[in-house]
Formats: C-alpha cells, structure tokens, sequence
C-alpha cells in the first residue's frame, strides 16, 4: 500500500512540472506585456521596470529562475496589485475559497448521496423521478444563471420563513458571516448534488441486484442493515473516484461565483488577473489549482485502492 | 406429396422475402421518433436555430442600435408596472442598459452559442476520432502510451488552460471556438478508442471474415456503424458542453467582445441589473437553459436509440 502510495505521489511530479514549463512558456510568448499602457513609457523607463521583474533576461533564465523560485513558494511580484507578490494573494484568498469550497463538498456529498439512494431504493417510483428530474435541472443549468436568480428571488424579493421576512446578502463575504455563505455555497454545491445523487442512484440500483445483497437478504438481515452495511459501502465506491473531478467542478464553479458574490477568494483574483493580464498572478493561481486537482486525484485513487480489495496494487 | 412441415417453411420463406430488412438506421429512427422529450426538444431546437439565423428579419431593430431615450426597459407586457419606463414598439423582450433591443440581442447570442456548438464540437470531433482510432487500431504500448497522456490530461482542470489561452492571445471568436474544441476532446477519444478496440475482436468480424468480405466492406458495414452510434450520441452531449465552456468565459468577461454579444455576456448584464430590471437576466437564462436541455434530451434519446444492446 505505501509503495502503490509512494509510486503514485512520484508519477504526479512530473506531470506538476509540464504544468509548471506549459502554462510559463504560454504567458511568455504572449505578445504585449502587463506595462503596455495607452501612454509609451520612456524607453529608460521601460529597461528599469523591465530590469526590476528580470524581463530582459533571456527567457530559459528567466524560466529557470521561477522554478527556482517557486521551489520556494515566491511566485514572483503580481504586475497589478504592485505591493503584493501573489504568494501574498494567494495565501489572503485561499483560506476563503478553501472554506467556501469544502461547505459546498461536504453538503454535495451528503445530500448527494441521500437523494441518489433514496431514488435507488424507490426505482421508477415517483420519488424516484423527481429526484432524477431535479438532478437534470442541476446538472443542465450553468452556475452562472442559477448564482443570479437565486439571488433574486431569495436576495432581492425575500421569502418567508415561518413568520419572518428573510432577505439573504447578494453579496460580500462580511468575514465568513453565515448569511453570507448560504447563496454561494449552495449555488456551488447544486450541479455536485445533482451529479453525486445520480452517480449514486446507478450504482446502488447495481449493486441491489447483485448476488451477495440477495445472500445478506436471505439470511435474514434486516433491510436498513443491508443498505447500511453491505449497498451502501459498495455504492460509495464510484463517489470516491469521482472526488478528482468534482474539485476541478467546485473550482471552476468558484471563479463564477466568488465574481457574483464579490467574495475575496483565489477564484476572484484569477479572474481579475486574467482580465488584467496580470501574468504572474494568472500562472500563480493556475500552479495553485494544478497542485490542488492532482492531490485531490491521488487522495482519491489511493481512498479507492483502501475501499476496494478488489483493486490489485500491482 | 410434401410434409405439412415442408409446405409451411416454404411459405415462411415466401413471407420472410416479403418483408422488408430493417436497418438499425432506420429502428433507430423509429425509436428517436417514438421518445417524446427527444422529438419537443428537436422542434425547440429547430425553432431556436432558424429564429436565430433570421433575427434580422424579425425585428425592426439592429442588434448594436443604441437608443437612450430607453435604457433599461421593461417589455409592454411586463406584470410589474413599478418598472422605470416602458421600451413600447417591437421591443418585445425590452432593453438593455444602453437601450438596445433585447429581443435581437438574445437571438444574436443564440447565433454564437450555437456557432461555437457546433464549430467547437467538430473540432473536438476530428481530434478525438483521430486519436482514438489511432489508439485503438494500433493498440499494444503505442495505445497504453496515448492513454496514459489522456488520464494525465483528465485529471486538470481544463477550462483554466482556455482561460489562459484567451488572456495570452488576444481575445478572438475564432481562437476561442478553437481552444474550447481543442480541450473537449477527451473523452470522445475513449469512447472512439474502446469502441474500435472491441470491434475489432468480435466474432461477427471474425465471421464476416470468415465468409469471405473484403476488408473495406467489413469496415464499412460492422466497423463504421457500431462506432458512429456512440460517436453521435457523444456529439450531441459535447455541443451543450461546449456552448456552456464559451458562455461560462463570455460570463467573465474572458470570451465574445462587444458589441457581439453571447448568452454569457446577456446573463453577466444582467445579473448586474436584475433589481431594476430582471427581464434582462430572465430572457438569455431561459433561452440558454432551453438549449441546453434540448441538448440533454436529443442525446438521451439517441442514446436509447442507437444503443442495440437493448433491441
């Protein structure tokens, strides 16, 4: 198990490092820079803001001095945000994301995983249909339309709950307050719900056909048993291998909605950093997601190789 | 004087010439045509597509027309009569922060949206048939190799690599339509991969072969159509991907620039907007969500259609 462990952590090196060189190599043959203003510098100038970010080096020094760097942790001074390097940034965002991203996974998870079995264990039932109809609507409909009109009708109209007029905030993070999480979080988790409930209802409706179920039924186990003990588990196994792809899910959703709500997460200043060219800070935070989605896929398949004995580690 | 037996297989023979052979082609029509949401959604579809190729003459307004006299309102119709000002005339969706019609708008997004889909999904389309094939045919470690590249590609998130492309190059439609096919093409690589892969050991190949067919005529009548079943089924579940991946950008800023508009960047609008004057956000997600399904129900239903296992 530690070897298949080591092997694994050692198989993603590589790949970290082609993320690292491909994602560099793009921003620097970008044509026009982050100092090209509508007004030209003074060429003197021009060499000393150049000089200061190491620009006029030739690109293989300056590839080399950012591996260098970043064995470090210094992803290098953003171009925007002048008195911040993105280390800085990065590490004032991500607790917020982080913290945004794992309430949405854990709710996705268990709702997820309660309506994908309550659908498996009432198959072409009407709670069944429902479930699967309201899934659909969760993994059609983008983030970027839910986000908006949730927040109009529970930020903007209101609602009543049990005698109380409740308006939730559209926006702001108000240190984590949660008021302020509710919209983001759910509007993050909505389409993980959707896909965990039906990755969950296909292989609970296979694992209830199969052999040992119909064993553990007949000697006479008791049917919440059977479901917790023996359906459940066996269920859980596509989940597990589905934990990589829904933190890039999560990830890709935040950039939307850390815009919308105005949250001050990593998500926000990728974008910021995209519309402003902010080349170091893009690389930075794209290097910060890479690091984040290979851990969450090697987690994942080493979770799998514990839960299933079937997985030979060869 | 022949048996009973003898006298009713020589009239099954007789019925069997009669009847005609149905192609799965032609089962799978019938059963598309047989699926209601997959037909409601075809007609939708359709209707969308055609509104959106003669929004010119639908409307007595351009798209880029700007008129302040009427910022930001509200259709004729509209329930809530709070609203600031009324748009009147043929501005049946009303107006947009800078009073151009929204009506034209949308439709000129639907324009995008679906060039993108369908630019962007051939795109992914030969990339992924090339590769997979290519996979498939050769197998051994040339295969293991390919796929191995595939499972690394999977595990990233790849949409930030097409953000990264639009900040570097500057943002362009035909860039755009490219870099979004370019990163959807994986798993029509698998699907095109493993279809050929078990094709090409079956016993009706062997048995084809065996009775003598050409290998072009094996190709062309056991090879091709049990890998084109998945193979659209997988299409028509890219383009809605793909339309999303284009608003998603478009959404941030990062795609279509004014005063071209998208689905994407109506939505952004109007998600800025929507306390004042939320028909600007209800139209282009409702136009978009309707695709998008259409999208889902087609390739469900060709899916149940093409799938043989279940005939």
């Amino acid at each position: 198990m530690l070897s298949y462990a080591i092997r694994r952590i050692l198989g993603a090196i590589p790949t970290l490092f082609i993320i690292v060189t491909l994602a560099f190599f793009m921003m620097h043959i970008a044509p026009g820079g982050p100092f090209d203003s509508q007004r030209r510098l003074p060429p003197e100038i021009e060499h000393n803001v150049e000089a200061a970010y190491n620009l006029d080096k030739p690109l293989y020094e300056q590839y080399v001095l950012y591996l260098d760097n970043l064995a470090h942790f210094d992803l290098g001074p953003s171009y925007k945000y002048r008195d911040f390097t993105v280390t800085q940034l990065i590490e004032s965002g991500l607790p917020v994301s982080a913290r945004l991203g794992i309430s949405a996974m854990l709710i996705a998870i268990i709702l997820g995983l309660a309506l994908g079995t309550l659908a498996a264990l009432n198959q072409n039932q009407a709670s069944d249909y429902s479930v699967m109809s309201l899934a659909m609507v969760g993994i059609t409909v983008p983030t970027f339309v839910t986000a908006p009109i949730l927040t109009l009708i529970f930020g903007v109209y209101g609602f009543n709950l049990f005698g109380h007029e409740i308006t939730l905030p559209v926006g702001g993070w108000n240190g984590g307050a949660f008021r302020n999480m509710i919209l983001p979080v759910t509007v993050l988790a909505l389409p993980q719900i959707a896909i965990i409930a039906r990755l969950v209802r296909g292989s609970m409706i296979e694992v209830l056909h199969s052999n040992y179920i119909r064993t553990a039924r007949a000697k006479g186990l008791p049917n919440h048993l059977v479901i917790w003990r023996h359906a459940l588990r066996a269920a859980l196994l596509p989940l597990v291998s589905y934990l990589g792809p829904a933190v890039a899910g999560i990830l890709t959703g935040s950039l939307v909605v850390e815009q919308i709500f105005g949250i001050p997460g990593i998500g926000r200043y990728f974008v910021q950093g995209a519309l402003n060219r902010d080349y170091t800070l893009v690389l930075g935070v794209v290097i910060a997601y890479a690091v984040l989605v290979i851990v969450m896929n090697l987690i994942a398949d080493i979770l799998y190789a514990v839960l299933d004995p079937r997985v030979r580690l060869g | 004087m022949a048996s009973p037996a003898a006298k009713r297989n020589a009239e099954l023979m007789e019925r069997a010439r009669e009847v005609k052979g149905r192609s799965l082609w032609v089962d799978a029509r019938r059963r598309l045509a047989r699926n209601k949401a997959a037909m409601v959604s075809i007609a939708l579809l359709t209707l969308i597509a055609l509104m959106a190729i003669f929004a010119p003459l639908l409307s007595p307004y351009s798209f880029d027309a700007v008129d302040y006299n009427l910022v930001s309102c509200a259709p004729d119709w509209w329930p809530d009569t709070t609203v600031i000002c009324s748009a009147g005339g043929a501005h049946w969706f009303g107006t947009d922060s800078i009073g151009r019609d929204l009506f034209v708008r949308v439709l000129y997004g639907a324009r995008v949206s679906l060039a993108v889909g369908f630019v962007a999904t051939l795109v992914s389309l030969v990339i992924g048939v090339t590769y997979g094939a290519i996979a498939g045919f050769v197998g051994g470690r040339l295969d293991a190799l390919m796929m191995r590249f595939v499972d690394v590609l999977y595990s990233l998130p790849f949409i930030f690599f097409v953000i990264v492309l639009m900040v570097v190059f500057h943002r362009s439609l035909v860039l755009l339509f490219v870099a979004i096919g370019a990163v959807e093409w994986l798993t029509m690589a698998r699907i095109v991969r493993g279809q050929t892969l078990s094709i090409k050991e079956t016993e009706f190949i062997e048995a084809a072969r065996a009775a003598g067919l050409s290998p072009f005529a094996i190709i062309r009548r056991h090879v091709i159509p049990n890998v084109v079943g998945p193979v659209i089924v997988y299409v028509t579940l890219t383009i809605p991907a793909v339309i999303l991946a284009e608003s998603f950008l478009s959404f941030l800023g990062l795609g279509v620039q004014e005063p071209l508009t998208s689905w994407g960047v109506l939505i952004a609008d109007g998600a800025n907007q929507m306390e004042t004057a939320p028909w600007m956000l209800i139209f282009p997600s409702l136009f978009m969500a309707v695709t998008l399904f259409c999208f889902n129900f087609i390739g469900d239903g060709l899916r149940d259609a093409l799938d043989p296992k279940d005939r």
